[in-house]
């Protein structure tokens, strides 16, 4: 339907091509991340070693705008040839309303690697594996519908397919298993859509903003068949629905960002399914700063709460790591910039104060010319055996990215 | 205008009984001349080239569309709005400033990479603009009030009659001790400007380079600075110059920070 929608358009822009101005650009790229610590699970030395090519075709004729950006990749690490359509949509824009049909990135709320009403999809295995940032999201194919009303905005989201955050391969990371005995696993993916709406505005000087999202979880729960004696393990995607709120702006010299939501596990509101995460609540502070110049240093706390919590811990299976109700987080950022802005300096570090689950990311990036760029940093995970940086403790990298851009 | 009428008659009052006139002309004059080279017309756009140019003549080019648009009197409230071209890690950025000359900016950097609206933070306006040697006062203007200013003297730059303005910041904040504008009498453009650091060497050099007029509004179209410690320098070219284009005032907003309009980006 989505495809079918997107070549409808894209023929009525052909016709437009006389008057549609018409831009390619892309770029080739080197990227690896090679083991400090341990070697992967299947006993190979480096995270990510590719080259990959991205093309992208921009053209805009009067209200109408398509955007294509495809990836052509080579894996040496056993996937070997990838391509992706990493975006592909169609804009229509009128006077006080807009549309956006296809393959699109969204990204809502103010988390730096901190995700509260950001419910779209991740590839949370890029980000530990040292591919460039912008590869931690995912496109979601959907159709997006901007309003603009005087007194508010209004971006509505629906997805008729739904799309999953892509996890690490346990080929390459040492993922948390209670149960490695079981081979035989499945997966369902929902067959139903979803959908979200965003509504936002500037009050007094600061940008508030409302969320909905009723949907899905996007990283799989597993239910083992029997909890006793395990023979198959299915995984699947618990219904969710997210209402949220933001607010940013200035307070004193640097600006402060409030964020909160509550996950209604719409799967098991009563907590009693152990396989299914219980209802939450996210709460996130956060401010920035720039002490001096070409330097921004970033703070967030980050608070999960469990809703209830007293049936999960009566139908937690024996065996199974026990969460904490409360969950506390702190991340720090610091960012600096030398030489006219072409060298950038920056770490992020996060730490859970609950269960000690921490990840550092260092980087050094350095523009050699207007179109070449390389970048050098690691990822570096601890925690308990269970926790979500924890896990990977053994997955400790070192990466490196080189860009080409025309 | 009314208030420079104004001005200019209390000066001539302030003269027959004291040298009260220099106290306020040259304030005035700074003010007059930052309303010609930062405020003209209602809005403004332009198609921005600029050239980072190290000691060694190695250069970078950072390229923009800016729009902007006074909310009131020269001197007041400015909305700003930036579309990046070059370099190309840069391309489709878009760059949103809601400029205040009493307090700090709001900015929101818009990173299509991610479809993201961030808003950052800015409490230094003496810092680089996208790593040139313009300063974001130096691009959108420095409160006039921070700075005590002081008429030196009268001098020609090229053919054009000048004041020599010395303004000294009156807090210690600054990047520069003190700074000398050459201010055309006639277009009240700055022509040039010397600023010196805190131990009164030399620092950045600023020079109008090319002066155009655009719908009657003369207008510096070609600009360098240069940093006289370092030997780096910025040029900057004005392309498709235009004002008064009936920019709307949600055209500075979120929705069109993350869709640029094609017909103002060009």
């Amino acid at each position: 339907m989505l495809h079918a929608a997107a070549l409808c358009a894209v023929l009525l822009l052909a016709s437009l091509a006389a008057r549609a101005e018409v831009a390619l650009s892309g770029f080739l790229q080197q990227n690896m991340a090679f083991n400090t610590g341990e070697t992967n699970p299947d006993g190979r030395h480096y995270k990510w070693l590719e080259e990959r090519a991205q093309l992208k075709l921009d053209a805009t004729g009067g209200a109408w705008r398509l955007l294509a950006k495809g990836d052509l990749a080579y894996d040496h690490l056993g996937r070997e040839g990838q391509s992706e359509l990493r975006e592909g949509y169609v804009d229509y824009t009128a006077g006080n309303w807009d549309m956006r049909i296809g393959r699109q990135i969204i990204t809502w709320g103010l988390g730096d690697l901190v995700f509260v009403n950001d419910v779209f999809p991740k590839d949370h295995e890029a980000l530990f594996a040292g591919r460039p940032l912008e590869y931690l999201k995912r496109g979601v194919d959907a159709v997006k519908l901007g309003v603009y009303p005087q007194f508010a905005s209004f971006e509505l989201v629906a997805a008729p397919d739904f799309r999953a955050s892509t996890i690490p391969d346990a080929r390459r990371f040492h993922v948390f298993d209670p149960m490695p005995a079981v081979t035989n696993r499945e997966t369902i993916t929902p067959d139903q859509g979803e959908a979200g709406l965003r509504v936002y505005r500037d009050i007094a000087g600061y940008d508030a903003a409302l969320y909905l999202y009723r949907g899905f979880q996007r990283t799989p729960s597993m239910r083992p068949d029997s909890i006793t004696a395990p023979t198959r393990i299915t995984y699947f995607y618990p219904r969710l629905s997210v209402y949220g709120a933001s607010v940013s702006g200035r307070a004193g010299e640097g600006v402060l960002s409030l964020e909160g939501a509550y996950y209604d596990s719409r799967e098991d509101r009563s907590g009693n399914d152990f396989a299914v995460p219980n209802s939450q609540s996210r709460l996130l502070a956060g401010y920035q700063i720039q002490p001096v110049e070409d330097i921004s240093l970033a703070f967030q706390y980050y608070i999960e709460y469990m809703h209830d919590y007293d049936a999960y811990r009566v139908t937690l299976p024996a065996g199974f790591p026990v969460e904490k109700r409360w969950s506390h987080t702190v991340t720090a950022r610091l960012t600096q910039l030398f030489l006219h802005q072409t060298l950038r300096l920056s770490a992020y570090a996060s730490y859970n104060a609950t269960n000690g689950d921490h990840f550092v990311n260092p980087e050094l990036r350095y523009s050699f010319t207007d179109r070449i760029w390389g970048a050098v940093g690691a990822n570096l995970f601890g925690g308990k055996p269970w926790g979500q940086f924890g896990q990977l403790a053994r997955d400790d990298n070192v990466y490196l990215q080189v860009r080409y851009e025309f | 205008m009314k208030k420079a009428l104004y001005v200019a008659l209390l000066s001539v009052v302030a003269l027959n009984f004291s040298g009260l006139a220099y106290a306020l002309a040259p304030e005035e004059i700074m003010r007059m001349s930052q309303a010609a080279f930062l405020y003209p017309g209602k809005d403004f756009k332009a198609r921005v080239v600029m050239k980072l140019i190290n000691k060694d003549g190695k250069e970078r080019v950072r390229e923009l569309t800016m729009l902007r648009k006074n909310a009131g009197e020269p001197g007041g409230d400015q909305k700003y709005f930036m579309y990046f071209f070059q370099p190309a890690d840069v391309k489709d950025m878009s760059f949103m400033i809601h400029k205040y000359p009493a307090r700090d900016d709001d900015r929101w950097l818009f990173i299509p990479a991610f479809n993201m609206v961030k808003r950052i933070a800015a409490q230094d306006k003496r810092s680089s603009f996208v790593g040139s040697d313009f300063t974001y006062e130096d691009v959108s203007g420095r409160d006039i009030a921070d700075d005590s200013h002081v008429i030196e003297r009268e001098e020609k730059v090229g053919n054009r009659d000048c004041y020599v303005v010395k303004s000294t910041p009156k807090s210690t904040d600054a990047d520069f001790g003190h700074k000398i504008t050459w201010v055309d009498k006639v277009s009240l453009l700055p022509l040039k400007e010397e600023q010196y650091d805190r131990k009164g060497d030399p620092y950045k050099q600023f020079t109008a380079d090319e002066v155009a007029d655009v719908k009657g509004f003369p207008t510096v179209v070609k600009r360098t600075m240069k940093n006289l410690q370092t030997g780096h320098r910025t040029e900057v070219t004005f392309v498709k110059t235009d004002y008064d284009l009936g920019l709307e005032d949600s055209l500075f907003s979120e929705r069109f920070l993350r869709q640029p309009p094609r017909k103002w980006v060009d």
